[in-house]
């Protein structure tokens, strides 16, 4: 068991016997190693959130054709920096009618939602945090404490956007979580468990190929819960003025904004994990935890690389429509696409290797094309009720 | 005293210090903000109690639905942020008095059971209880009927709520 | 119980560097109120009105319609998790607790429960 193999269980083993020698029982020992791990996980994650800004601020800048910073350090790598200093630095307003507890309680929730999810991300085949076997609606859980942190900013800034922002975003992210969970159960069926580790183990085939629309709509469902465009209607800048968190300066909108960003690479992350094989690579996770760690996070970085391609291409969403796209296409067809896994799972559940995974594939290609179709044919229905039908059309098929 | 059984100890005071400040505090949505931390404390006793599936679908079902639904109602009720008004009214000696009975009787009838004074055996190790659950959901022999009589509940619940908020002027 | 210590460490640690960095914030930063730093912002212009708004039903519906689905998609779990060993009949099952869920959904629908908004 040398360094390079298994790296945590050495360093823990080696911290744990200095302390048992300074006099430790065994379990303290146990429990502060464990702490001391966490530590450090979380002041890493806390190091790749700054570079998150940077990253986010570079391509951003990309995409709309210009530089992005480039003055502060080498390409604008000290500029992340500058913004914490000056985040620090900044005078902490609390507007005067505000319920001061839960208005400085929000962020800090909202950041520690983020945080918590990292507890059951495997970042190595040796190096799972914990092996929670429900580590799937842990997800989902977290998800539901940065809900409320959300809805108690935008209660408690005693600001009318702010309230609105903050109903409106809760509203959006509750929704979608509906079709998130149907297609959580996908891999769960696929792996026949809800532990994430498992779930990795289980992917010898990538489970994108065998569900597509899957990945597809866990993607969309991610994109809503983050809040990030197309459906940041709650911080739309020129309409909400920043919705939930107006009140907010200083550091405790950099907790928000920081917070948002580590989660979008946190959801790449599952993106990763539940469809991509997480750390695996053709077997090259096994050479060593650290490649296997290196191969989650290029992963991840893709993962919010497609995430932040779909928020600096499309424009947004209005929130009516954003919840009847939910309601009426998306969960339906969520349903639909977990009832077509479950069956044609149960059916070819003695096929070949080779023809379950064509089998799976084109069933998603079926469902999701006449998914697309019954849109169309609504939409057409739609247009021809508002418009009168399409005489050009009418006349061409005479 | 065993390191789990403080844990449990502490973890009980919080969730009771939670639910005494769920009814005396004034301003609605903390009540709401208490109810949530209460609800957390239960889940926390379920982690504890190796029940690692009820304590995640806990915090899913009852902080992630049930307490945000709680709070839009208390929004939805409220005029301003700082409505509060007094939380007791003159009949709180009643409801105390049936509160301790009730206590009384639970504890007078659990103290007679033998589970009471001996800690729980240890659960087999490798015992998958998610497996198992999902297996008596659908296994004829078990609880498959309940199951299926769930969702019509829930479909019940969902048809309740539509037909009480509906509004035919709304067209 | 191991596997929840590191849960709770990790909510430990995930409550102590929020604080930290606010504090951080709150010892470094200048401390100069005065009321109209502190009043509400409303684009720039004097607040009017309480900062209430009516609340729209709509929010408590669409609330409601998540809370059936989520549990609906928590009793799903244990289903899907057993799925792979069970045969078809559990499938079957699985397909009649989502229809009739589906069903209440198109209920909704038709009321005209989903409109915004």
């Amino acid at each position: 068991m040398s360094f390079w193999n298994d790296p945590l269980r050495v360093a823990a083993d080696w911290l744990q016997g200095i302390f048992v020698g300074w006099g430790m029982n065994e379990t303290g020992a146990h429990v502060l190693v464990v702490f001391l791990g966490v530590l450090l996980l979380i002041t890493l994650l806390m190091v790749l959130d700054i570079f998150l800004v940077w990253i986010e601020r570079k391509v951003v800048a990309r995409f709309q054709d210009r530089l992005g910073p480039n003055r502060l350090g080498p390409f604008g790598l000290i500029q992340p920096f500058a913004d914490i200093i000056k985040l620090i630095i900044k005078e902490d307003t609390t507007p005067g009618d505000a319920d001061k507890v839960v208005y400085n309680l929000a962020p800090i929730l909202s950041m520690m939602s983020v945080l918590i999810l990292w507890a059951v991300v495997p970042l190595a085949p040796v190096m799972l945090g914990t092996d929670l076997n429900v580590g799937v609606l842990f997800l989902i859980a977290a998800g539901a404490i940065g809900t409320l942190s959300i809805i108690m900013a935008g209660w408690a800034s005693n600001n009318k956007f702010a309230m609105i922002g903050g109903f409106r975003q809760v509203a959006v992210m509750v929704s979608f979580e509906v079709p998130m969970l149907t297609m959580l159960l996908i891999p769960t069926i696929f792996a026949q468990s809800m532990n994430m580790n498992a779930i990795i183990d289980a992917q010898n085939v990538w489970y994108v190929w065998i569900s597509p629309l899957g990945a597809l709509i866990f993607l969309i469902a991610a994109i809503a819960e983050l809040g990030r465009a197309p459906f940041d209607l709650a911080e739309g800048e020129s309409e909400l003025v920043s919705g939930f968190n107006i009140e907010y300066s200083g550091m405790k909108f950099g907790m928000f904004y920081a917070g948002e960003l580590l989660h979008a690479f946190t959801f790449g992350g599952f993106w990763a994990i539940l469809f991509f094989g997480g750390y695996r690579f053709f077997g090259l996770e096994q050479v060593s935890p650290f490649l296997a760690i290196l191969i989650l996070i290029i992963k991840a970085m893709l993962g919010y690389w497609v995430i932040m391609w779909v928020k600096y291409t499309m424009m947004r969403i209005r929130i009516d429509q954003m919840l009847s796209f939910n309601w009426k296409f998306l969960t339906p067809l969520s349903f639909a696409l977990l009832l077509v896994t479950a069956l044609m799972n149960a059916l070819l559940a003695s096929a070949p290797t080779w023809l379950y995974i064509l089998g799976m594939f084109l069933a998603n290609v079926v469902t999701g094309w006449i998914a697309l179709e019954i849109a169309r044919s609504a939409t057409r229905q739609e247009r021809e009720r508002i418009e009168g039908p399409n005489k050009k059309v009418a006349e061409a098929s005479h | 005293m065993t390191g789990a059984q403080i844990i449990f100890l502490m973890v009980a005071a919080f969730t009771l210090l939670s639910a005494v400040m769920v009814v005396t505090t004034r301003n609605l949505v903390h009540a709401a903000l208490w109810l949530v931390s209460t609800l957390f404390g239960v889940a926390v006793v379920y982690a504890l109690l190796n029940a690692n599936f009820i304590a995640v679908v806990q915090v899913v079902v009852y902080i992630g639905a049930i307490a945000i639904l709680f709070i839009f109602a208390v929004m939805l009720t409220r005029k301003d942020m700082r409505d509060s008004g007094p939380q007791i009214n003159k009949n709180w000696w009643a409801g105390a008095l049936v509160a301790m009975l009730t206590f009384a009787g639970l504890a007078f009838l659990l103290s007679g059971w033998s589970g009471f004074s001996k800690t729980a055996a240890e659960l087999p190790a490798g015992f998958d209880s998610i497996s198992l659950l999902g297996e008596s959901l659908v296994s004829p022999e078990a609880y498959v009927l309940p199951f299926e009589v769930a969702s019509v509940l829930l479909l019940a619940a969902l048809v309740g709520a539509v037909y009480v908020a509906f509004n035919p002027s709304k067209k | 119980m191991n596997e929840w210590l590191y849960v709770a460490l990790f909510i430990i640690v995930g409550l102590i560097i929020p604080i930290g960095a606010i504090a951080a914030g709150f010892i470094f930063g200048p401390k100069k109120p005065n009321p109209i730093k502190e009043s509400t912002y409303e684009c720039g212009i004097e607040p009017v009105g309480e900062a209430w708004i009516q609340f729209k039903a709509q929010y408590y519906i669409f609330a409601l319609v998540f809370l059936v689905f989520d549990v609906e998609a928590v009793f799903l779990f244990p289903w899907a998790v057993k799925l792979g060993q069970l045969g078809l009949y559990a499938v079957i099952e699985g397909i009649i607790f989502v229809a009739i869920l589906v069903v209440g959904l198109v209920y909704t629908w038709r009321k005209g429960m989903l409109e915004w908004a």
